[in-house]
This record gives structure tokens, sequence and C-alpha cells, in this order.
């Protein structure tokens, strides 16, 4: 992990590699969500509203306990209350924090055209930088996990930065570090992984939920954000958690093979300007010189 | 070498090339958001609100200079604390509002028996008020035999509750004052 200023993997809008790119060794930090031991305290929202000092928003009521329905631009996590009904007819809370989830793979940044706007750095962090933003929204089409959230009076989107200030001083994220449950963890990608399959594994073994494992989408190349889900097999359950989310496949084929197409098509426009050129030569106007001279 | 006009423009055309075809050069460093907390004065406390006592941290802009006024401008779990280790529940973690919120409540309020809103008050006007209505409750409840004549010397029309804040030397106070009123109903959630 780095200090200061953090060096950057990825960038949008960006052409060819970036510069020192691969010079450095990689430690990708992630946090760990257990669902299992979340009580619905909401430490974790106001744990994050202090620390980025975010304006205040009105709450909404939908019959939930559930501060509002979904993230807003100013409100980067929040705790989805989703009421289950088990086998035997009995209620229970699934309880889930949404917010960014840190693709290693992201759609957001894939579709962003603003140079600089979206970044990945080198510890997998996924970072929107808004003095590059241009508004255009393309990160939120992008994202399969509906977070970048557009501010329509400052012409930004703004989402959760994994405490990116924080984590580049050597300090954890806000909303971990308050967690009085333990139901947060925040470390390296590697350790966090080898918690949370031994937490799932104890919830398999002892605890009855025989389904019960780790959510780390492939689809989007691994996230940042990995939870312990008691049912593995319905992660919809959670508030719309999708369980195979992918990088949209018109963001794919634009950035992808009609970008190529398209960067072909302008160097052969300029070959074929200046091969015109050097065969038959600059035009010449015919006619009297009075009307050659007119544009 | 001095470059001739020609080779100037050769290489400004070649600059403008390159960077229209978007190679950049520059070093791939993000500038972080700043750390808000980096240089601040922090101050070990005791959150306010319920028993379980957290520590908290205090972070007051500032190195306590003698020309600054310090201001608190964050406030997290002090990992060192052995109650908290650093957590903090919704309330806690929003105590920062409890000391720079500008909707916070700054002076003595009173809602009268059947009133619907609170009304002003003086500090003087209260704790007047306050007297003249312990004495009033104390006089009209005092028992000073119960019903087998034995002497009890009980003030049974007030109860005290005190809060979870309150230390060790404030509640000695608290017991010595309402024990000499007589005041059997007594009770605090102090674990400080």
């Amino acid at each position: 992990m780095s200090t200061g200023a953090l060096r950057i993997q990825r960038a949008s809008g960006h052409a060819g590699p970036i510069p020192g790119e691969d010079t450095q060794r990689r430690m990708q930090v992630a946090k760990l969500i257990d669902t299992t031991t979340c009580i619905g305290c909401k430490a974790c929202e106001v744990a994050c509203l202090e620390w980025n000092d975010l304006t205040f928003r009105d709450t909404v009521f939908e019959n939930s306990y559930q501060t509002m329905p979904e993230t807003a631009w100013n409100y980067w996590n929040l705790i989805k209350f989703n009421e289950h009904q088990r086998d035997d007819g009995s209620m229970m809370f699934l309880m889930r924090k949404d917010q960014c989830m840190h693709c290693a793979d992201p759609g957001c940044l894939a579709a962003c055209p603003a140079e600089n706007a979206i970044v990945q750095y080198q510890n997998g962090i996924v970072d929107f930088q808004q003095e590059y933003c241009i508004g255009c929204q393309y990160c939120v089409t992008g994202c399969p996990f509906n977070i970048p959230k557009f501010n329509s009076q400052t012409k930004k989107v703004f989402k959760c930065t994994l405490c990116s200030d924080r984590v580049g001083q050597g300090l954890e994220p806000a909303c971990i570090k308050a967690c009085p449950t333990g139901c947060l963890h925040f470390g390296t990608k590697d350790d966090m992984k080898e918690l949370a399959e031994t937490r799932a594994q104890q919830l398999r073994e002892h605890s009855g939920y025989a389904n019960a494992g780790v959510y780390d989408p492939a689809g989007v190349g691994g996230t940042g954000v990995i939870y312990v889900l008691h049912d593995i097999t319905n992660p919809e359950a959670y508030g719309g958690l999708p369980s195979n989310p992918r990088v949209p496949w018109t963001v794919r084929i634009w950035k992808g093979p009609l970008k190529w197409l398209g960067n072909l098509a302008m160097i052969g426009g300029l070959i074929g300007v200046t091969m015109h050129y050097l065969r038959y030569g600059p035009k010449h106007v015919n006619g009297s010189g009075e009307e050659g001279g007119r544009p | 070498m001095t470059p001739t006009r020609r080779t100037f423009l050769k290489i400004g055309a070649g600059g403008l090339v390159t960077s229209v075809l978007g190679f950049d050069l520059r070093p791939a460093y993000a500038q972080a958001r700043e750390l808000k907390i980096s240089r601040t004065t922090e101050t070990r406390s005791t959150c306010p609100y319920c028993a379980v006592s957290c520590g908290v941290i205090i972070h007051t802009l500032g190195d306590k200079a003698k020309n600054v006024t310090p201001q608190v401008v964050h406030v997290e779990g002090d990992p060192d604390h052995p109650i908290n280790r650093g957590t903090l529940c919704p309330k806690g973690s929003s105590l920062l509002q409890d000391i720079v919120n500008p909707r916070r409540l700054m002076k003595p309020q009173v809602r009268r028996p059947g009133s619907d809103h609170w009304e002003d008050i003086s500090w003087d006007a209260a704790i007047d008020e306050i007297g003249h209505l312990i004495k009033k409750t104390r006089d009209e409840t005092f028992v000073t035999a119960d019903a087998q004549g034995r002497t009890v010397n009980r003030c049974e029309g007030i109860a005290f509750n005190g809060g979870c804040t309150d230390t060790n030397e404030f509640n000695y106070l608290v017991v010595k004052a309402m024990r000499s009123l007589g005041v059997c109903y007594l009770e605090n959630q102090a674990r400080v």
C-alpha cells in the first residue's frame, strides 16, 4: 500500500498503456461483509456520512427499516433490509450493506469517455475524480450494481471511494472501523477471501445454512467487496444482488471492436487523403480568376 | 544544434500528432483525497450516550498553538479502548453532530404541564423553579413514620434519574443530596 498519492493502474478514456504500469508490486485490498452477523444498526451509514462530510438528505419511508430505497450521490452506503421467508414459514431479515463493489474489471471505468475521470489504483480501489468528470453518466449504464449516482446540480457523478484517502494513508475505511458487531472486515483480498471461506464453512457445518457461500463474482473479474451470504444460490434475495454481474455487452463492443474500427477508419482516411494528394496533387480551380477567388 | 524553422515545425507537428493520438507521458499518480485528520489534535474521550461508554477520539483543527481557536472536525472510535476497540454504534458515529450541528439545543427549555410546546427559560429561572418545586413536593409527600409508627423519614413524591456519563464524583454528590432529601427512588446507568 502506498502513501500519499496512490499509483494508478487503470484510467478511463486513456489510450495506450498507463505509464509506470506494473513497475511496482501490487497488493489488492478488500472489504469483507458477513451478512449473517449484520444487525442493521446502520453505524456504517453514519460513519460514511461523517467521514466524507456528505450533506444530509431526507430519509424515505417505504414500510421498511431501510433508510431510503437506493444509494444516492450523497449517500454512498446503504443497508438493504430484505424480509425473507424461511422454508418453515418464519421470517428473517437478510441485511446487505450496499455500496460500490470496486470490481477488478470495472464497467464504469470501461464505459467512461473522460480521461482520468475514473481510475483504478494499484490496490484495487476504483475512484471517481470529479474534476475530470464530464457528467455524461455512461458509468451509470456500465455498472451492473447500480452504484454511480448523478448530481444534477453539479453535473458530476459520485460514489463510494473505499475511503481512498484513509487507505492511502494506511487506515481502514470509516465503515469498517465503526461496525460494532464485527461483520465488516478489511485487509488484503487474499486474507479476506480466506476469512470468508472459513466463515462460510462454519455456517454450512454448524449453523444449518447448507448453501452458505462467498460472493466474489467472476463476471467482473472479482470484486474488492466480497460478501458471505446465507444462500449463495439466491443473491437476488439480498436487495437485488445480481447472481452473475457482467459489464453490459454494449459497453464491451463500443469500447472494444468498435473503437478499433473507428481508429482504423480515421487512420485509413488520413492515409487516403495523403495518397490522393500525392497522386493527384492539390485541387485546381477552373475558370477565370474572378470566380476562382470565391471560397 | 540550432533548430531551423523547418525542424521546429516538424517537432511541433510531431508533438501535436502524438498528443492527439493520446500518448501521455505524465506519471500516473492521482492525488489521493486529502486525509482530513492528518495533522489534527487527537483528544481521547468517552461517548455520552449509553452505559457501554465507548472510547472515542475527538479530532480538532490546529495544533493547540496560542492563536488558534480549535474546532472539532471529526470524531471516531478509539482503537486502544478496551470496551469498543475502535467501533461505534450509529449514535456514537454521529458524535460530531453533537458538537457542531446548528440544530442542537443550546439553552434550557421547559414544557409546562398540559402544554404542547417547549418554551425558553433562563438557567437562573430554571434552577429557581426546580428548587421551589422540590421544596413544595417534599413538604407535601414527606413521610416521617410508616403505618406501624416506625420512623422512616422518606420523600416518596420525588425520583431522581441520572445519566450514563455521570462520573463517580458526580454520583457521590447526587446520592448525598438526594438521600438528605429522603429520596428513595434513585437510579442511574453510569458505568464510567
